[in-house]
């Protein structure tokens, strides 16, 4: 994966140094009656693996919309990479490095594996319109090197077998690989993975686990991860961030939180209710 | 899985990857480079196949009645027009019904730059090395006008809005007497010359006498097979992507950084090149352009063309026009056989356009029901049957 590394700012500082690339401040966010974030706060590291845990309907997913600028929050800002994004066009965030994994898989189900990917390399392919009719020249220059990237990723994630299948009728596990894949072909500089191992067996689980990891460690990307599975959370995440009915109720390191009273209250809560 | 760990990212230089290194003999479904994998007529079968085709079409002036040649030329206008529709509607999935209009404008752009000026309409009677492009670019401009409005819309109002856009039309094309000769009355369309050539006169080449109608004919096939080449290319691209990203979900596209508005506006003004030309190059065949031709029914085949053809597929759209051209033909011969009258008010049951109407309709929703990729679909499990016999099921 030679030609997908990281901004060197980003790669270079380690957790414990490195600056925030995001700054969530006390953002708000409400549909109608119901509040699905409010006054909450939090920033993210460069490199750092960061993530939010909470009972459903806790507003993890709200918080990932209002990342990406799918939301848009009524109160508080969001900072990335230095800009204010909060009120952007989700497309215009994902240029300024910003990837996604859904919670409910959202990929392209009548273009290939290949396709799905590429898709991936749109804002990395800067050729013209009349050079896309001609397939000729810098069109076809482009086409060919984002391939390589394209299947560079596709051999990372051992999914060669089912690349120019329509990823439509690809099952489960395997779509939701696509679906990082997808979000790596971007070159992220933070990447929000919204229940990757969901659904998944023990073996699945532990292959995106190490998926996960080697992201970290190779490539250097800040990640965001929502997920129900504790046990994955507390072993890879360095801070995490607790939400009950769209509040902050805890952040720290994994053991902070595990020990944080109100966290061991909503979540007895959450099993006794 | 155990192989995950022989799959970390490789920091070794770029290994090629197994697409690249792949070279089996005889196996013509694997590609030895991307370079030979992005390459379009890609197999020896393909390239026969297009050059049979090719051969066939240059003949078929030699062996066909004049009104049959004009037929063939027909399905060619109806193939770009078909194909232009189908980059917005089955790839980018934007339901458009406006396509009747933008081929009137195309007509309409063709005639005034190309035609000759009578009667108090205007005809300036420029070459079609200038009029052609420009019957492609006027509704490719109004197109991109009206992109803010019809990119805001999605599923059945687009489809309302573009409908009112085919309404609107024919009233400005019935009232705008300098342009469109005014309803009941029409005009004369562009004439066919070509830097120079008169692509309506007779030619002598090697001692044969090319009729009338054929070196038209013949221009309308090399711009048809352009356009078709220029659309396949661009479906491969990152537009095409795009367009198909959008069409499946939006949401999505938006947040791997596709922008909505930029991707349908493209789509919706390139769509509307295509019918421009189809326009202009249609108002030729037919002979004379009446304001009541760009309607509501105009559109309705166009449809017909991707939906029978099949969505987001190029070669589904040039089987639609050929289905959608040669039916009425068809029915046409029909006629003598069935309770249906050649005209309209001549008593039987129904006319023979009221019957192409319904034979369209009926077929539109059983291709939906049964086979949504359309007679492309059903060619696709014809040639899967074959490539699996004798093992076939
Ligand atoms: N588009 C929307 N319209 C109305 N309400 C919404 C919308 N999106 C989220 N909500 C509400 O906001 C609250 C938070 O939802 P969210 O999807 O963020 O929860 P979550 O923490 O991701 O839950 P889960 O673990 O089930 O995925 C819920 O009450 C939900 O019903
Ligand atoms: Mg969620």
């Amino acid at each position: 994966m030679v030609e997908l590394t990281i901004p060197d700012e980003v790669a270079v500082e380690g957790v414990e140094t490195g600056r925030p690339v995001l700054e969530v401040d006390n953002i708000s966010l409400s549909f109608g009656g119901t509040t699905a974030i409010s006054d909450v706060s939090f920033d993210v590291r460069a490199g750092e693996l960061f993530a939010i845990i909470g009972p459903n309907g806790a507003g993890k997913t709200s918080i990932f919309n209002s990342i990406s600028g799918v939301y848009i929050p009524q109160q508080g800002s969001i900072t990335f990479a230095g800009e204010d994004v909060l009120g952007r066009r989700p497309e215009s965030i994902a240029r300024l490095g910003v990837a996604r994994m859904f919670q409910n898989i959202e990929l392209f189900d009548n273009l290939t594996v290949l396709d799905n990917i590429m898709l991936g390399r749109h804002n990395h392919l800067h050729y013209s319109l009349l050079s896309a009719f001609l397939f000729a020249g810098k069109a076809k220059r482009a086409e060919v090197a984002n391939r390589r990237i394209a299947e560079e990723i596709i051999d990372f994630l051992d999914i060669a077998a089912h690349r120019s299948f329509p990823v439509g009728m690809l099952p489960y596990g395997i779509k939701k690989r696509v679906e990082l894949g997808r979000a790596l072909a971007m070159q992220p500089s933070l990447l929000l993975l919204d229940e990757p191992v969901a659904g998944m067996n023990v073996e699945e689980t532990e292959d995106m686990a190490r998926f996960i990891l080697d992201i970290r460690s190779e490539l250097g990307i800040s990640m965001i991860l929502v997920e129900h599975d504790m046990g994955l959370v507390m072993d890879l995440a360095d801070r995490v961030l607790v939400l009950d009915f769209g509040h902050r109720i805890a952040l720290g390191t994994p053991a902070e939180v595990q020990a944080d009273p109100a966290v061991i209250k909503a979540y007895l809560g959450e099993e006794l209710g | 899985m155990s192989t995950t760990d022989t799959v970390r990212p490789d920091p070794a230089p770029a290994r090629p990857s197994r697409a690249a290194t792949r070279s089996l003999r005889g196996r013509p479904a694997l590609y030895t480079s991307y370079a030979s994998e992005l390459a379009i007529f890609n197999t020896g079968t393909k390239k026969f196949w297009v050059g049979a085709l090719v051969v066939a079409v240059l003949l078929l002036p030699f062996a066909l009645q004049r009104d049959m040649v004009a037929l063939v030329a027909t399905v060619f206008v109806f193939a770009i027009g078909g194909i232009g529709l189908n980059l917005l509607t089955g790839y980018a999935g934007q339901v458009s019904l406006g396509q009747a209009f933008f081929l009137g404008v195309g007509a309409y752009t063709a005639a005034v730059f190309g035609g000759e000026s009578s009667r108090g309409v205007i005809g300036l009677g420029w070459d079609m090395a200038i009029w052609l492009p420009l019957a492609g670019l006027v509704p490719a401009l109004i197109a991109l006008v009206l992109a803010p409005l019809a990119a805001r819309v999605r599923g059945l109002y687009l489809a309302i809005l573009t409908l009112g856009l085919v309404f609107i039309g024919e009233h400005i094309f019935k009232e705008a007497d300098a342009i469109t000769g005014g309803a009941g009355v029409g005009r004369a369309p562009a004439e066919p010359i070509f830097l120079g050539f008169n692509l309506f006169d007779r030619y002598e080449v090697f001692g044969y006498r090319i009729d009338r109608f054929t070196t038209f004919y013949y221009a309308c096939f090399v711009i048809f097979v352009v356009m078709a080449v220029l659309a396949r290319n661009l479906v491969r691209s990152r537009f095409g992507r795009s367009f198909a990203a959008v069409r499946d979900r939006d949401v999505a596209a938006e947040v791997m950084g596709v922008s909505l508005l930029r991707t349908k506006t493209i789509a919706f003004a390139i769509s509307s090149f295509y019918a421009g030309i189809a326009g202009a190059l249609l108002s030729i065949i037919i002979g004379r352009i009446s304001p009541e031709t760009w309607n509501f029914f105009l559109s309705v085949e166009f449809l017909a063309v991707i939906f029978i053809g099949g969505l987001a597929s190029i070669s589904g759209a040039i089987a639609g026009a050929v289905f959608v051209v040669m039916l009425p033909k068809l029915v046409n011969n029909l006629t003598g056989f069935l309770p249906v009258s050649s005209g309209v008010g001549q008593g039987g049951i129904l006319n023979v356009f009221e019957l192409q109407t319904i034979i369209f309709g009926l077929l539109i929703v059983l291709f939906l029901i049964l086979e949504p990729r359309g007679l492309y679909g059903l060619w696709i499990r014809v040639r899967n049957y074959f490539k699996a016999w004798p093992f076939s099921y």
